[in-house]
């Protein structure tokens, strides 16, 4: 047994309530939200926090719903239930594609969405799935609410704009036609944090054309889309040489880590032949999508 | 509640569910796993026990300075801390290892790897206990670590075990079996000699329970409980009691319900000795429980073998001779298990499953700023090396003969008629018939059908690849004359009691740590006496309850533990016949046996059952002269060979061109391990063992860093596969009884482990054969298969 280091702990009852906790207890208080990503520091005594505000008695943060043009996700909405919701798939098979290779069933029953990108761990999926699909993080603290870009969210690893007294509420994510998405992970093992790990969204016009694309790339060092693959393909009709060609871009936009999970070389490998997998399947499903064109 | 008895009969489990004997039966202890009722070393709870925790090292190699325990002391809930110099003062600090070596318990002068125990804090609870190793203050002067065991050697290598007399270097041990000339003189004149360096890296055996002890030690009457998690509790008690010079009779170890060992348990760590000494001072009963990352980081590693292997044949594909050298990292302290005479366990049995003309090897053992250990994780002695090492070299050499590996393997098999086989590095190999158990394995296979598959593919740029290995295991250790552990011959008791009423209690030596044995032995029993094994209760894990006996590991249980059972239900049977007599006023030599019963000759309907016999023992029936009045025995079962259980597994893997991802599709085994006890619980231990095959072959490897950090300390860094990492396991068997043995069992604990990795390693580079590879060091993780396919494999160390 792992033992952290002592600590309070209080259950929040609502945001509010949780927002004044955290304004009470300072700087040293934290909130705990599926704990899955928290606790396992805190075991390894890597963090060390005075008081637990645990939110998960918070449902009012725990809810999908389909909003005119926006998918909007409460931030304590477990991974499962993204894993498991037709809308979705039906919307946005890339964050089915991700869950699918987040962790494993223990993990999903109890992750949040929240959490995730909170935790903003340079191998965490959810975070590129986000950029990728231009969602917008709506924070909350004393001051009221307010709505972020994930370029202004996500500062880094482990780095976000929320401040120590707020809250991350809830996830937006635009909903547009004849788009569609993927994502797909190389892992050592089920359950293990990604080696490397692509993400795509794409939209096409009726003549099929791309209209939009966003890609983005999970624990090779780039915590922004890979606009350079944006500039390429936009306009483009999408072809096998297109997704090459996104695929050198993303390799050479990338600046990855050697670790045990391989070296730079492989991962900037990864980042090129997973790029050219996802665009190529967003596309296709997008296509189906549009069901007059076909590639 | 429902009990046993009362669980459906399981029509899975084939046609003999409740069988009087051997056959498919569910198993009586797993009513209290599954319903989460085991009762582990954790679960033990004492009045007024404390708990202990470890303070570790973090670096692999530096003097100590000093250690200022005043905070920790000063800690509210704090009763003790304890340091090397306190322990040096009792003559604690250093304890003897399995392999003739010492190992500080705590350290004194200097770290030898990082995790290494420096200090013990007793508490009131774990979490003050744990609070409290902050509190501790310690200096160190760092010093250059040995991490690569190939510079180990080298002249200018720090030298790690300055604390032994006169010790200049790092070296520990040379070995070596077979004859050198014979092999040289063959290689000198064959048509085709391979040569690969074959690295089977450092690995841990992972159990899901990690190690730990509860020590209760009572200062008025000096006497020492210790509830422990270990695989042999005898050889415990027998070693505490040398150490500690608390009498042997005085001591009382226990081992309850086992999480897992695979050899992890053998040996005795630290902390057990700490939670002994933590009683001993505050006069409490004191608990120590390691966490994952400390077992992972400290407790016995497995393998870590660099081998230089060399096979020598016809250009027809007659394979001639084996030589190999090999490197053999013992980590900071030689503290691996094994029979005394045999430093590299039984490696020497890597001639396999072959007739060849000649073999030899060398093992040289050295230090290095590691964790201590080496055999452990189902290896039965480092026969998982030899027999990865052969059945890679063999691969290899198809592939320079362009011959299909099914052919070559098929063409050098040792033949039925060759057995007992002698080998060429001392081994008598009991009993085989490899052909038809190969032969099998194909037929489950499809073999043609694959590679046909495998032909289609590769033109469409698909990497899927067959793998093969063939592996004669080694267990049961073992023969007296042969085989001791620090002078403790490698037999086993057993005692057996038949209650006046025919229910019976079996008493053995042996521990289970997940094998089944209070089913298998009471099915033993049941075969051998015909009383149903529900009506029969295994004992073990109590020294206090049991006969003395060297425990499990090596898949010695059945081998060894099982034959002395056998024997002694055999002994009751005999002595039934003698008390039946009595009671029918007969001869015994006119009584005949059937299941559970002596009956008259040609007079069936007049006899006595077991129950009756019993009854009649504990009853008023006049005994013959020499009988007394019980139905019980005992025995010690001392093996005259060990036994040699075999297989043949095929794998196929599917390799991702574009990531190296290696997908295990199809795994098939065929097991021979001799006469079958409960063909359920030896295929739940070929699952298991194949399972982890996948994870070596894989995932699995304890890495250091440059200054010797384990870079494998934690399960997010030390991968062991999972359900979704393994296919649906085929399993077949053929049945090649051992001649020895009393009931021709061989055991089949660590067959799959030992013969699994080859298999997928050899299937992984099968698919990538597209590529020039011809061979891959594991683990086959997806970058190292990458850089394969790329021309740069790399060695794991
Ligand atoms: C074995 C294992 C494997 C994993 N594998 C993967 C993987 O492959 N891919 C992957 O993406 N993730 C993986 N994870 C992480 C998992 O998805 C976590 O659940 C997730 O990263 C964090 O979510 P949580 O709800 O558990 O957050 P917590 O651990 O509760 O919190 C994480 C951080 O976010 C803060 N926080 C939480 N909610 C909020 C909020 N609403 N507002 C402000 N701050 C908040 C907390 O204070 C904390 O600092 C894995 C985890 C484990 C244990």
């Amino acid at each position: 047994m792992q033992i952290p280091a002592p600590f309070d702990y209080v259950r929040a009852s609502s945001v509010d309530n949780a927002l004044a906790l955290l304004d009470r207890h300072g700087a040293e208080s934290r909130v705990v939200a599926g704990g899955h990503s928290l606790l396992p520091m805190m075991k390894l005594r890597l963090a060390r926090p005075d008081w637990l505000i645990d939110i998960n008695d918070l449902f009012e943060l725990d809810y999908l719903l389909v909003d005119k043009d926006v998918l909007r996700i409460g931030a304590m909405t477990r991974h499962t239930t993204l894993l498991e919701s037709d809308d979705i798939k039906r919307l946005f098979p890339i964050i089915t594609d991700a869950e699918r290779v987040i962790a494993d069933p223990i993990v999903r029953n109890r992750g949040t969405i929240g959490g995730s990108l909170c935790q903003a761990d340079p191998a965490e999926d959810l975070s590129t799935v986000c950029h990728v699909l231009e969602a917008m993080a709506v924070v909350r603290g004393p001051a009221g609410e307010r709505m972020l870009s994930m370029a202004d969210f996500h500062r880094g690893p482990y780095e976000t704009a929320v401040a120590q007294n707020e809250l991350l509420i809830e996830v937006r994510i635009p909903i547009r036609t004849g788009s569609s998405s993927a994502y797909e992970k190389v892992e050592r093992r089920v359950g293990d944090w990604a080696v490397a790990a692509a993400g795509a969204s794409v939209s096409l016009d009726s003549a099929g054309t791309i209209s939009r694309v966003a890609v983005g790339l999970t624990a090779v060092g780039l915590d922004r889309n890979v606009t350079e693959v944006e500039a390429v393909l936009v306009g483009q009709a999408p072809t096998e040489e297109l997704f090459t060609e996104a695929g050198r871009l993303a390799s050479l936009a990338c600046d990855p880590l050697a670790d045990q999970r391989g070296p730079i070389d492989y991962k900037r490998h990864l980042a090129d032949e997973l790029t050219r997998r996802v665009v190529r399947a967003a596309c296709r499903r997008a296509a189906a999508s549009v069901s007059e064109i076909t590639i | 509640m429902t009990i046993l008895e009362d669980r459906p009969s399981n029509p899975a489990a084939g046609d003999h569910d409740r069988p009087v004997g051997h056959g498919r039966m569910q198993r009586k202890e797993d009513p209290r796993f599954v319903r989460g009722k085991g009762h582990y070393v954790d679960d033990i709870v004492l009045p007024g026990m404390l708990h202990g925790a470890i303070l570790r090292a973090p670096v692999a190699h530096a003097r100590l300075v000093s250690i200022d325990t005043t905070e920790a002391l000063a800690h509210p809930k704090v009763l003790a801390v304890i340091t090397g110099s306190d322990l040096q003062a009792l003559g604690l600090a250093w304890a003897p290892t399995l392999s003739m070596d010492v190992q500080a318990v705590l350290v004194t002068d200097k770290v030898r790897f990082q995790g290494q125990e420096v200090a013990f804090v007793v508490a009131e609870d774990r979490y003050a206990a744990r609070d409290a190793l902050e509190l501790i203050q310690v200096e160190y002067d760092v010093l250059p670590p040995v991490v690569d065991a190939r510079k180990a050697m080298d002249p200018g290598a720090p030298v790690i075990r300055d604390d032994l007399e006169g010790r200049t270097d790092n070296h520990i041990f040379d070995w070596e079996a077979g004859n050198k000339a014979e092999t040289d003189a063959v290689f000198a004149s064959a048509d085709v000699v391979v040569t690969q360096e074959i690295v089977y890296p450092r690995v841990h055996p992972a159990p899901m329970e990690t190690c730990g002890a509860v020590a209760d030690f009572d200062p008025i009457d000096g006497r020492l409980t210790l509830y422990e998690t270990t695989q042999a509790p005898h050889a415990h008690r027998t070693l505490f009691a040398m150490v500690s010079g608390i009498p042997e009779h005085k001591i009382r170890v226990v081992s309850p319900d086992i999480g897992g060992g695979f050899g992890n348990k053998v040996g005795i760590y630290p902390g057990y000795i700490l939670a002994v000494v933590g009683s001993i001072v505050t006069g409490k009963p004191v608990k120590w429980v390691e966490d994952r990352s400390e077992n992972l980081m400290s407790t016995s590693f497995a393998r870590d073998y660099i081998m230089q292997g060399e096979i020598a044949a016809t250009k027809d594909g007659k394979i001639l001779a084996l030589r190999t050298s090999v490197l053999a990292d013992h980590g900071a302290f030689n503290a691996t298990a094994q029979p005394t005479k045999y430093p590299a366990g039984f490696f020497h049995i890597f001639t396999g499953s072959y007739d060849l003309a000649a073999a030899h090897c060398t093992v040289t053992g050295v230090y290095t700023n590691k964790a201590p250990g080496g055999v452990a994780y189902a290896c039965s002695f480092r026969v998982t090396e030899a027999v990865y090492l052969v059945e890679r070299m063999v691969d290899i050499l198809a592939r320079k003969l362009e011959m299909d590996p099914a052919e070559l393997r098929l063409k050098n098999f040792i033949k039925k008629e060759q057995f007992p086989y002698a080998n060429k590095t001392g081994w008598e190999y009991d009993s085989g018939d490899y052909e038809p158990t190969m032969r099998l394995s194909m037929k489950m296979a499809g073999y043609d059908e694959l590679r046909r598959e495998q032909k289609e593919k590769r033109e469409r740029g698909e990497l899927m690849g067959i793998g093969i290995s063939f592996f004669t295991e080694t267990v049961g250790a073992g023969p007296r004359k042969d085989m001791d552990i620090l002078g403790l011959g490698m037999a086993d008791g057993a005692e057996l009691r038949i209650h006046p009423t025919g229910k019976a209690v079996v008493r053995i030596s042996v521990q289970s740590q997940g094998q089944g044995h209070e089913t298998t032995f009471a099915q033993i029993v049941a075969e051998e006496i015909g009383i149903p094994p529900e009506d029969i209760d295994v004992v073990h894990g109590d020294t206090d309850q049991t006969p003395f006996g060297l425990g499990t590991y090596g898949s010695r249980s059945t081998p060894v533990s099982g034959a002395a059972v056998a024997l002694v239900a055999r002994k009751v049977r005999e002595k039934a016949r003698f008390i039946a007599a009595a009671m029918l006023e007969t001869r015994p030599e006119d009584l005949e046996w059937e299941k559970g019963r002596w009956f008259v000759k040609g007079d069936p309907s007049v006899g006595k059952t077991i129950a009756e016999i019993a009854m009649g023992a504990h009853g008023t029936v006049a005994l013959p002269e020499g009988i007394d009045g019980n139905l019980d025995a005992e025995v010690t079962y001392d093996p005259p060979n060990l036994t040699f259980p075999f297989g043949a597994y095929i794998c196929v893997v599917d390799v991702d061109p574009g990531t190296g991802h290696v997908k295990v599709r199809r795994f098939i085994a065929v097991d021979d391990c001799g006469t079958r006890i409960n063909p359920m619980i030896i295929e739940g231990q070929i699952h298991g063992g194949l399972t982890d095959g996948v994870g070596m072959a894989l995932m699995e490897f304890i890495e250091f860093d440059q200054e010797g950090n384990c870079l494998g300390g934690s399960f997010m860094d030390y991968l062991i596969p999972t359900a979704m990492e393994v296919p649906d396991w085929e399993t077949g068997f053929t049945v090649t009884p051992s001649p020895h043995h009393p009931i021709g069992a061989k055991g089949i604990g660590e067959s799959a482990t030992v013969g699994s990795p080859p298999a997928v390693v050899n299937a992984v580079v099968d698919a990538l054969a597209p590529f020039g590879v011809v061979h891959m060091d594991m683990p086959c993780t997806p970058a190292r298969v990458w850089e394969a396919m790329q021309g740069r494999t790399r060695p794991p160390v």
